[in-house]
């Protein structure tokens, strides 16, 4: 196994903005198992850009067939607004599809907050500066039962620190997060800087490779 | 130390690890598609990075192309668009392009394995979640997001965090009319559809062991819908003689080289795994799902569980079956039935042909059914016609289409209306999945063909006794 650094690391790209301190009234969503064809169903991936996905983020929900808004779901609801969405158990599951991310982000979200992350998802917002923040499903109820009982009510998520208030009553809870991810997030940065760093390296590796 | 045959792909191929982070993990192979792929080509660009090894990215458009007229030019100019944006990126960075009309085309999780892309022990990445049928050959495959594609391309590497180990063993004798397909919907019924998230399963246990190739990648393939990364059965003669002399497996002494390192790719007798689960084949039958997430599925005689016996809350449960438009306690059998696809990269191979020809042979098409028939690559479609297939489905009213992920997720036409029911063979019955509105079964081939020819859902093995 190399571990041996080459050189300094070159991180010079600003992929997305930097994330530090979000203190924003939140949207609930408490559903469970939200897949990524409803966060952005297929026959929006169409683009070849990565623009507009926000119009579409949970457009079969969103929605009704003649495009006119479906009154009782949440984001139709001016009740509920902000930077914060926080969904159900297991957030995010089936296909790989940055898009879901990309369409998170577009809308306006800069933090998606849940007791449960499908990985790839996960991956995905990690790397376009979407913070997953993972909470307990004690801590996730206590959240959605603030917003619904006071919309108004805002949420503190402290990336430094690595903890998520629920500001109108001080109750915390510390999530999870790699220390190598939270610097490219608090920064900025992106992975390809860092492997573009090291490529002498991975190529001496691909030259010593099994297949 | 004892190492998992996961540990010993992966550790393979760690280039470094970082500190308090995830490893840089080298990609030996890299399959593209029209949907993922753009706005990572799009990142390359903007960042004036060339490609570092193109000759480890193969490229073929499946998502979004048509399954009829494949020869006429797509006309949806979104599609088309899209398409035409594969095409030019694979020949500006001298990546192997496979596209529409191409004999080799296909859904990449078909035509990777056929053409000796997939190999034993490789790492293999898609911008696909079911990239994980790969690990069929004891690769190490999974679906990454168009920012690890970008990354992919210009660095062959990706940062992962290494998951956890699960393994998952399933012994004894497969029952009448059980395939491939209920071994992993019965599995992904106990797990839940989000129970493996966080791990990387290995597959054990003779039910694999006596599984062909195409088999263990239908299971495979559906690991990612219990919320595994992938999925992976340890290589055996099976394996070999299936990968042995495809186009781009290693030939000659490199052959003789692979060979060495595909005989050492086996999980250590006393390797530990994180989480070990065993089920007996005799408890599975041939199984249907009937709510909104493949994790709802359950034996085809069985009655919908009451929203008690099930995990997870109540509400979200009433919130499926309201979309699917049943009720607990109903019977699943002599359910109304609309469309049947087979197809997919979870069931669009040879032998998922052959089962649901078996089953049609010498019966009709009900009228009531709108049957759609996709194979997963040309090379399918050839051996449906060699092997004397497509003359018997003739007979039995069904026609062929032509190769494409189709209406499994519904990016091109083919689209099941709002409210219709399909029985369907590919991997998602999420809600509007195969096209607005539209109500999934999810199924093995053979409960497909019952139901293309009843008209209803129908347990397969009344037809298969029939026969016998």
């Amino acid at each position: 196994m190399k571990s041996k650094p080459t050189g300094e690391i070159k991180k010079n790209t600003m992929a997305y903005d930097k994330f530090t301190v979000l203190k924003s009234t939140g949207v609930p969503l408490p559903i469970e198992n939200i897949d990524t064809d409803q966060i952005i169903p297929a026959r929006f991936l169409k683009a070849t850009e990565r623009v507009g996905f926000g119009d579409n983020l949970f457009r079969d929900w969103r929605y009704n067939a003649d495009n006119t808004p479906k009154k009782d779901f949440v984001l139709n609801d001016s009740t509920y607004s902000g930077k914060i969405l926080v969904g159900g158990k297991n957030f995010g599951s089936g296909s790989s599809r940055e898009h879901a991310a990309w369409a998170v982000y577009d809308y306006g979200f800069r933090c998606v907050v849940s007791s449960f992350f499908a990985d790839i998802f996960k991956n995905n917002c990690l790397n376009i500066g979407v913070l997953p923040v993972q909470v307990s499903a004690e801590f996730a109820d206590k959240i959605f039962a603030a917003i619904i009982a006071d919309p108004k009510t805002e949420l503190e998520i402290n990336l430094p620190a690595q903890t998520i208030t629920l500001l109108a009553t001080g109750e915390k809870e510390t999530f999870d997060i790699s220390h190598y991810k939270k610097d490219n997030m608090i920064n900025g940065f992106d992975d390809i800087d860092y492997l573009q760093s090291i490529k002498t390296e991975i190529q001496e590796f691909a030259d010593n490779l099994p297949l | 130390m004892s190492k998992t045959l996961f540990d010993k792909v992966w550790d393979t191929h760690v280039v470094r690890k970082i500190e308090g982070g995830p490893d840089v993990l080298f990609i030996d192979r890299h399959l593209i598609h029209e949907v993922t792929s753009p706005v990572a080509f799009l990142g390359l660009k903007s960042r004036g990075i060339k490609v570092l090894y193109p000759e480890r990215t193969f490229a073929t458009a499946d998502h979004n192309t048509p399954t009829i007229n494949q020869h006429l030019p797509v006309a949806d100019p979104l599609s088309a668009n899209q398409l035409k944006a594969l095409e030019t990126n694979s020949n500006e960075y001298g990546i192997s392009y496979w596209g529409l009309g191409h004999q080799k085309n296909g859904i990449v999780h078909v035509v990777g394995p056929e053409y000796g892309i997939t190999q034993p022990g490789a790492t293999i990445v898609c911008g696909d979640s079911h990239t994980s049928t790969h690990g069929a050959f004891g690769a190490i495959a999974f679906g990454i997001g168009t920012s690890e594609v970008e990354m992919v391309l210009a660095t062959q590497c990706i940062m992962q965090p290494k998951p956890k180990k699960m393994r998952i063993n399933v012994n004894g004798k497969l029952g009448l009319g059980v395939t491939p397909k209920d071994v992993a919907l019965y599995i992904i019924s106990k797990l839940t559809t989000s129970g493996a998230t966080g791990y990387f399963v290995e597959y054990a246990g003779d039910v694999f062991e006596n599984m062909s190739m195409e088999g263990r990648m239908t299971v495979c393939n559906l690991s990612i819908e219990m919320g595994a990364r992938g999925g992976m059965i340890a290589p055996d003669e099976t394996t070999i003689n299936y990968v042995k002399g495809r186009e781009f497996s290693p030939k000659g002494e490199a052959w003789d080289k692979a060979l060495a390192y595909y005989k050492t790719l086996k999980t250590d007798a006393d390797a530990v795994f994180d989480k070990e689960l065993t089920f007996k084949a005799a408890d599975i039958e041939p199984m249907i799902t009937y709510g909104t997430n493949p994790g709802m599925g359950m034996g085809i005689s069985h009655d919908i569980p009451d929203a008690a016996h099930v995990e997870g809350g109540a509400a979200t449960y009433e919130k499926s079956l309201n979309y699917m438009g049943f009720q607990e306690g109903d019977s699943m059998i002599g359910k109304q039935v609309d469309f049947v696809f087979v197809g997919s990269c979870t069931n669009g191979r040879i032998e998922d042909f052959r089962a649901f020809t078996s089953l049609v042979k010498g019966k009709h098409k009900a009228d009531n059914v709108t049957a759609w028939l996709v194979p997963g690559s040309h090379t399918v479609e050839a051996q449906i016609k060699e092997e004397g297939l497509l003359d018997i489905l003739n007979e039995a009213g069904f026609t062929l289409r032509q190769p494409g992920c189709s209406a499994c997720l519904a990016m091109n036409d083919d689209k099941v209306p709002a409210g219709k029911y399909a029985v369907s063979t590919s991997n998602r019955n999420f809600e509007g999945r195969q096209g607005p509105g539209a109500r999934t079964m999810l199924a093995s081939p053979l409960v497909a063909a019952a139901a293309a020819v009843t008209g209803v859902v129908t347990d397969p093995r009344t037809l298969i006794e029939e026969l016998v």
